[in-house]
Parts: C-alpha cells; sequence; structure tokens
C-alpha cells in the first residue's frame, strides 16, 4: 500500500465519519429551538419536554462530533504538510475565524443549554438554544468557505516555483466569497436541516406507531416536518444552482457526474447506469441534452467531455456517476417523503397512518446516505486535484510521514470510530427506548 | 536547480529581523496557547486525577466540575491551531508531520476524553462506567503527556533538514528532557486539577482533595527545580533573551512566585488564590517558553534549518486579515468565557441532567 493511497483512505474515513454528525446537529439544533420557541409562546409543556428530550440526542450527537472534529483540525498538518504549506496563507484563515466566531459561540452556549436550566431564567436558556444553533451554521459557513476554495480558488496568487512554491492571498473577500461559496453553503445547510429534522420525524414516528408519547410526538412530528419540507424543496433549488456552477466552473467534475465523454456535445441528463472506464464509455437511461435544458433551457447547448482532458487529469468517473446518482435518487424520494407526509397532515392522518409512519423512520437513513453521497460527488470529483487546477493530491502528502505509520494510524482511527459509532447508536437507540420524561407535578 | 534555490530562500529569511505584524502574531498565537493551557490544563488535571475519585457518586461530581466549560476549553485548542495554521503555515505543517505517531496518539486521547464525558453516566453497567472511567482518565494522561513531551522537543531542538522537514524518527522524540517536559506538564495540569476540584468539592471528598493537592504541590515543586536545571543544562540559548531585555526577568521571577505562592495559599486554606497561582504558573512557564523560543518557532539541530518568527510566517496580508479577525472576535470569546464562568461558578451538584 502507498502512502498516498493510505492518507487518502484515512482522510475519507475521518471526515466521513465526522461528516454524520454536524449535519444532525446542524438540523436538530433548528428543531429544539423552534421547539423551545413554541413552548415561551404557547406554555404548552409538551414542546418543552419534547426540546428537553432531543436535546440529550443532539448533546450525544454534538460530542461525537467535537470528538471526531478535532482530528481533522491538524490532519491537514500530520498526512497533507505541502498541502498546508502551500495553502497556509489562505486555508488557515478560515479555520481560525470558525474556533473564534462559531465554535465559541456555540460551545459555550451549549454548557448553558445542558446544564443551566436552574441558572438562568427560560428566556436566556430559549436564547441559548437559538445561540448554539447560530454557532453551528456559522461554523458550516466558515468550513465550506475553506472547502469551495479548494474546488474554486479565486483571491490569491502564486509566489515561487518548486517546493518553495506558495498560494497567496490577495483578496479575502474574494477568497471568502469564491464562486461556489454560496451554492455549496446553501445546499450543504439545506441537507443538514433534512438529516436533523427527519432524525426528530424518526423518532415520533416511532412513538406514533407505539402509541407512546402520541401527544408529545404528534406535535415535534409536525415541527420536524415543516422543517424538512423545506429543506427538501431547498435541496432542488440549492441543488440545481450548485449543478450550473459546477458547470461553469468544474466541467470535467460535471462530466463525471453525468458520465460524459464525448467533447464538444450536448450532454444526457442520466437517471442511472453504468460506466465503462476501460472503454470510456457510459451506459445509462436518461434525457438526451437534459442537462442543457436544466443549466441554459438549451438542449443542444455543447459541453466538455472527459476526452478533452488526459486521463491523470480525470476524476474516478465510475464512483462520481455513481454517488452523484445516489445523491439525487434520494434527494428526490425525500422530497416525495416530505410531500407524503404534508398531504396526511392535511387530511388529519398523520399521526395515525402507519405505512407513512414506518417510511418517515427511514427518512434520516436516506438523508444521511444521500449526504455522504453528496460530499463523494463534490470530493472525489475534484480529483486529482487538491486544490482546483492548482496543486494535485499526489504532490499534497507530508514528505516525511511513512506509509507504515500512515497504516498504523488507519487501523487505529478505524477501531476508535467503530467503538464510537457502536456507543453513539447503542446510547441513542437506549435514549429513544427510554422516551422523554413524563410530565412533572406543578411543585 | 529549484531544490538548492529553495534552500538559499529559506537560509536568506531565516537571518531576516521578524516584522511587528509576525511578532504581534506570535504574541497572539502564544497568547491563545497560554489561555489553552491554563484552561484545559485543570480540566486535564481532573482526568488525571479522575481514578482518584472512590465511588461513582464521587466521579461524577469530578466529570460535571467541568462539565459545562472544558468543551469551551478545548476550543482554544482548535483556534490556536488554525491561527497556528494561518499565521505560521510551516510550523503547523512541520510540526504536527514530524511529530505524526505523536500527534496520532494525541488526537486519540483527546476524542476518548471528550466522549468518555459523555458517554459515561448514559449507563448504568458497572462494567460501562469503569471502562469510560478509564477511558477519561488515559486520555487526559495521555494528551497532557505527549504535548508536554512535543514542547520539550521543539525547545531542546529536532533534526530539521534545508526544505524544514522533520528528518528524526519517532524514537527521536523520547529523548530524557522531552520526557521530564511531559512528566512536569502531567504533574502541573494534576495539581491545578487537585486545587479546582478543592474548590468545587465539599465534606469528605474535599478533605481528601486536599490531601492530593498538597501531594502535587510539594511534588511539582520538587519538579519545577529539576526543570529549571535540565533546561539550563540541555538548551541554554533559552536564557539569552534575559541579556538582551533585562525587564524580561520579571517573567521567570513571577513564575517562581507563583510556584511558591500555591502551596503556601493552599496550606493557609485560600482555595480560590492557591487555584489561581497555579493558573499563574502554567501561564508563567508558558511565559519563559516563549520568551526561550524566540526569535525560533522551532529549534532544529543543526541550528541554520529552525523556523523562526521571520522564515514561518504566512504573507503580510493574511496575518493583517486574522488581526481584524482577531480584533472582533476575541472580545466575544472572552466576554463567552466570563459569562459561562460566571453562571456556573460555585460547588459541583450532581442533578439528574449532569454528566
Amino acid at each position: 500500500m502507498d502512502v498516498l493511497l493510505l492518507s487518502r483512505i484515512q482522510f475519507g474515513l475521518t471526515v466521513g465519519f465526522h461528516f454524520i454528525y454536524p449535519p444532525l446537529s446542524i438540523g436538530m439544533s433548528v428543531v429544539i429551538a423552534v421547539l423551545y420557541g413554541l413552548y415561551l409562546k404557547t406554555k404548552d409543556e409538551a414542546y418543552e419536554r419534547s426540546a428537553d428530550f432531543f436535546l440529550k440526542l443532539f448533546a450525544l450527537t454534538f460530542a461525537v462530533g467535537v470528538a471526531t472534529g478535532i482530528v481533522m483540525e491538524f490532519e491537514f498538518g500530520t498526512n497533507w504538510a505541502t498541502y498546508s504549506r502551500y495553502v497556509g496563507d489562505i486555508f488557515g484563515s478560515p479555520l481560525a475565524a470558525e474556533g473564534v466566531f462559531a465554535f465559541f459561540l456555540e460551545s459555550s452556549f451549549l454548557g448553558i443549554l445542558l446544564f443551566g436550566r436552574k441558572k438562568v431564567g427560560p428566556k436566556v436558556h430559549f436564547l441559548s438554544a437559538v445561540l448554539v444553533s447560530a454557532g453551528a451554521h456559522l461554523s458550516a459557513l466558515w468550513i465550506i468557505v475553506a472547502n469551495s476554495w479548494m474546488q474554486t480558488p479565486a483571491g490569491y496568487r502564486i509566489e515561487g516555483t518548486g517546493l518553495a512554491a506558495r498560494a497567496r492571498i490577495t483578496d479575502f473577500w474574494a477568497m471568502v466569497f469564491n464562486p461556489s461559496t454560496g451554492e455549496r453553503l446553501s445546499h450543504t445547510l439545506s441537507s443538514s436541516w433534512l438529516a436533523g429534522s427527519t432524525l426528530i420525524l424518526a423518532v415520533c414516528a416511532w412513538y406514533l406507531i407505539k402509541r407512546q408519547h402520541v401527544a408529545l410526538a404528534g406535535k415535534t412530528a409536525k415541527v420536524a416536518l415543516l422543517v424538512a419540507s423545506a429543506a427538501a424543496l431547498m435541496q432542488l433549488g440549492t441543488g440545481h444552482l450548485s449543478a450550473i456552477k459546477v458547470s461553469q466552473t468544474q466541467p470535467i467534475k460535471l462530466a463525471a457526474m453525468e458520465g460524459h465523454w464525448e467533447d464538444d456535445q450536448p450532454m444526457d441528463l442520466n437517471f442511472g447506469g453504468v460506466v465503462d472506464e476501460a472503454n470510456q464509455r457510459t451506459f445509462a437511461i436518461g434525457i438526451p441534452g437534459g442537462v442543457g435544458m436544466l443549466v441554459s433551457m438549451n438542449p443542444s447547448q455543447k459541453f466538455k467531455g472527459l476526452k478533452s482532458v488526459a486521463p491523470a487529469d480525470r476524476p474516478p468517473v465510475q464512483a462520481v456517476f455513481q454517488t452523484y446518482h445516489i445523491m439525487v435518487g434520494l434527494g428526490m424520494a425525500l422530497i416525495g417523503i416530505t410531500l407524503l407526509g404534508l398531504f396526511l397532515w392535511s387530511r388529519g392522518i398523520l399521526e395515525t397512518f402507519k405505512p407513512a409512519l414506518w417510511v418517515f423512520m427511514a427518512s434520516p437513513l436516506l438523508a444521511q446516505v444521500a449526504i455522504q453521497a453528496g460530499w463523494f460527488t463534490a470530493e472525489l470529483g475534484r480529483q486529482p486535484w487538491i486544490v482546483y487546477n492548482l496543486l494535485r493530491t499526489s504532490d499534497a502528502l507530508s514528505k516525511t510521514v511513512q506509509a507504515e505509520a500512515v497504516l498504523f494510524s488507519l487501523i487505529l482511527f478505524t477501531l476508535l470510530y467503530i467503538l464510537l459509532f457502536a456507543s453513539f447508536a447503542y446510547l441513542g437507540v437506549r435514549k429513544v427506548l427510554r422516551g422523554p420524561e413524563p410530565i412533572a407535578p406543578k411543585a | 536547480m529549484p531544490l538548492t534555490q529553495t534552500a538559499q530562500a529559506l537560509a536568506q529569511s531565516a537571518a531576516a529581523d521578524p516584522t511587528a505584524l509576525q511578532l504581534t502574531w506570535f504574541l497572539l498565537v502564544g497568547l491563545l496557547l497560554t489561555l489553552y493551557a491554563v484552561l484545559d490544563g485543570f480540566d486535564l488535571g481532573v482526568g488525571i486525577l479522575h481514578l482518584f475519585a472512590r465511588t461513582d457518586e464521587e466521579r461524577r461530581i469530578f466529570m460535571n466540575s467541568i462539565g459545562p466549560v472544558w468543551d469551551g476549553n478545548e476550543v482554544y485548542l482548535l483556534t490556536g491551531g488554525g491561527a497556528l495554521f494561518a499565521a505560521f503555515p510551516d510550523v503547523y505543517a512541520t510540526v504536527f508531520s514530524g511529530f505524526y505517531l505523536a500527534l496520532i496518539l494525541v488526537l486519540v486521547a483527546f476524542i476518548l476524553r471528550a466522549v468518555s464525558l459523555e458517554f459515561r453516566s448514559k449507563e448504568a453497567f458497572a462494567w460501562w462506567r469503569q471502562a469510560w472511567d478509564v477511558a477519561f482518565h488515559a486520555g487526559s494522561l495521555l494528551a497532557a503527556l505527549l504535548v508536554g513531551v512535543a514542547l520539550g522537543n521543539i525547545a531542546r531542538g529536532i533534526p530539521l533538514d534545508a526544505n524544514h522537514e522533520y528528518a528524526g524518527s519517532f524514537l527521536t522524540l523520547l529523548n530524557p528532557y522531552a520526557l521530564l517536559v511531559g512528566l512536569v506538564t502531567v504533574l502541573l495540569f494534576a495539581q491545578q486539577g487537585a486545587l479546582y476540584l478543592v474548590m468545587k468539592t465539599e465534606g469528605a471528598l474535599q478533605a481528601r482533595m486536599r490531601k492530593v493537592a498538597t501531594w502535587a504541590n510539594a511534588l511539582f515543586i520538587l519538579l519545577y527545580a529539576a526543570l529549571t536545571l535540565g533546561t539550563l543544562l540541555v538548551q541554554g540559548d533559552m536564557v539569552q533573551g534575559y541579556y538582551v531585555a533585562p525587564i524580561l526577568w520579571l517573567v521567570p521571577l513571577a513564575t517562581l512566585a507563583a510556584v511558591l505562592a500555591t502551596p503556601w495559599l493552599h496550606q493557609k486554606g485560600k482555595e480560590g488564590a492557591a487555584f489561581l497561582a497555579s493558573c499563574l504558573t502554567v501561564a508563567g512557564l508558558m511565559g519563559l517558553f516563549g520568551i526561550g523560543m524566540f526569535p525560533n518557532m522551532v529549534r532544529s539541530i543543526p541550528v541554520e534549518n529552525s523556523l523562526t518568527i521571520a522564515n514561518a510566517s504566512s504573507s503580510p496580508l493574511s496575518q493583517t486579515v486574522m488581526l481584524i479577525i482577531a480584533c472582533i472576535g476575541m472580545p466575544l470569546v472572552l466576554g463567552y468565557s466570563a459569562y459561562i464562568y460566571w453562571v456556573f461558578r460555585g460547588k459541583v451538584k450532581v442533578e439528574k441532567a449532569s454528566y
């Protein structure tokens, strides 16, 4: 095994595992803040008990997210030291800004939210819930800024050559609002709302199926369903804008997403299929010229093909094609599921129609797979570049780190993450089975 | 020949004096890491002492004494790491890739520590709680030890090549001086943690913590003497700054005063003051480290390959932008921290919502 492959597997594993948790926290934080707000407004204790209950699940998610996030902050230095030297002038500042503007806000007020209920009033407690959510969103902002710069670098110049080459910042705001930041941030945030709200919806669906905590679960399910429906529809819009941006800024990534080989040809909008990388063909069912229709209302618009660049400059086409179509398919399914929920609600049978409740229980898994698939599309589609068209992933490694060391750390992280996930899942399921606190008699 | 050009360029920049902006960032990164050491120091210390708590109730008190604050404390490390990456990318890259295995172990230790706080009391089985108790203790101990060993190596000097890449191995890092600094760090944090627990506990547990703190105080004075002697023997360059700017003598004098005041205040029963004196010790030692390193950030063997404030810096524009971020952000951060310590002042009560 070579050090490049091992380092890529380790980065993919650590970031992929980490990326299970922050989207859940972001989405859950929104629903929890709304629930505390509804309690303040209506004085209905069901909302408060529900918020308290989901706050426990949030805390569990947050803890694993924080613990695995520490790795990310330092892994650029450990495994990708050449990358760190190359981009430090640009990439470090959003990471530091994330700490200063997001993590402190989030972690400080989470302390109040979790442990301070008796020390601060209900209004400050609600405000803490809002600030924790704001912190989680700001954290997404800065990390997406950093990641988008790797996709569509802007506001920099290159100084020096060879080992001494460095990307130097020339315009901070051009770096922050680089061409893809807006689209990628809105797409990531709405997917996070979907991930968190469907998890809450699923827990409520379980209680409704079991006819436990029915009043609480019914009220919470409606809040979660509203957030999930809005998020699912936003996914369509932000996904569309992201695809247009990719077509303008990363044409070879788009070609890989649709398995589009021939250069300067209209691009099919595929529903699914298989890529034959050896023979440079794609077998797929789709709408001829469909991508042009979506991008510019022009089915004969011509797109760059994979064959227009050397094989060494192409991303892994099969993987990008498949993950992209998994993401789109699941995204569409989630729109259908949330619309079904809204329809049942309008008929007054949201809380009792069991087949739909079972479908809701599957929805967080669909959202989670869609998010991971989308992330793989974005990051594998960027290959072979670590910074698009500037620095190759293979040139970005730490020069002093040996394959054996990475193999050791990869095994260590794998074992540790299996332990974390098992404990997280066990405690989460236990928490759900025990259910929310019963209504305490008024003192 | 790009390689020799690189080496020449690096050698030239090594000779340059740091600019005011670069000095500011040296101080700011130092301040962030000092705040981190002071704040996470005592909660790592609580973890190091965790197995001194015998009953389940006592262990919950230990964990909940840092419950609302440990996460915020750790954010100083993340922010310090980000600031180091942004202001001195070559230090970030050289140290973390050079200390690869050690840093991976630190990360594993931090992960174990963080999740054991959240996981431990969520299940009642004795084996479950014991396992996470051990993980909490071991994670805290290993993190403190390895961070100390890393600092010891950075001060002593590590083999770097002309391109600032680490040229040693994992075993290079395990030299006696670095291990001594690691041990000092563990004892220092344990002392700070014990004094913090004296403030946060009551009754018989508090009486036991007083004894632990007394032992920690005594051991730390011995280790502090050994550290001072060891540093003078191994890295005499660390005292150069005091000849250039005699006012700097205030830092070692204040540190010594804090080291001696801690046990004295503790014996007089002044809990808060004794804890603050131990915090001042941590800050003072970080100050001594900074003065001793200046103008280097990572000492190299051979010395001409050292990473300095001037040659490891990012561009003036990057550091200016970061300075603006710091000026807006740091007052907010200090405000949050002050507010949360104010809300959770006083003795620990274990409740249903607690860890």
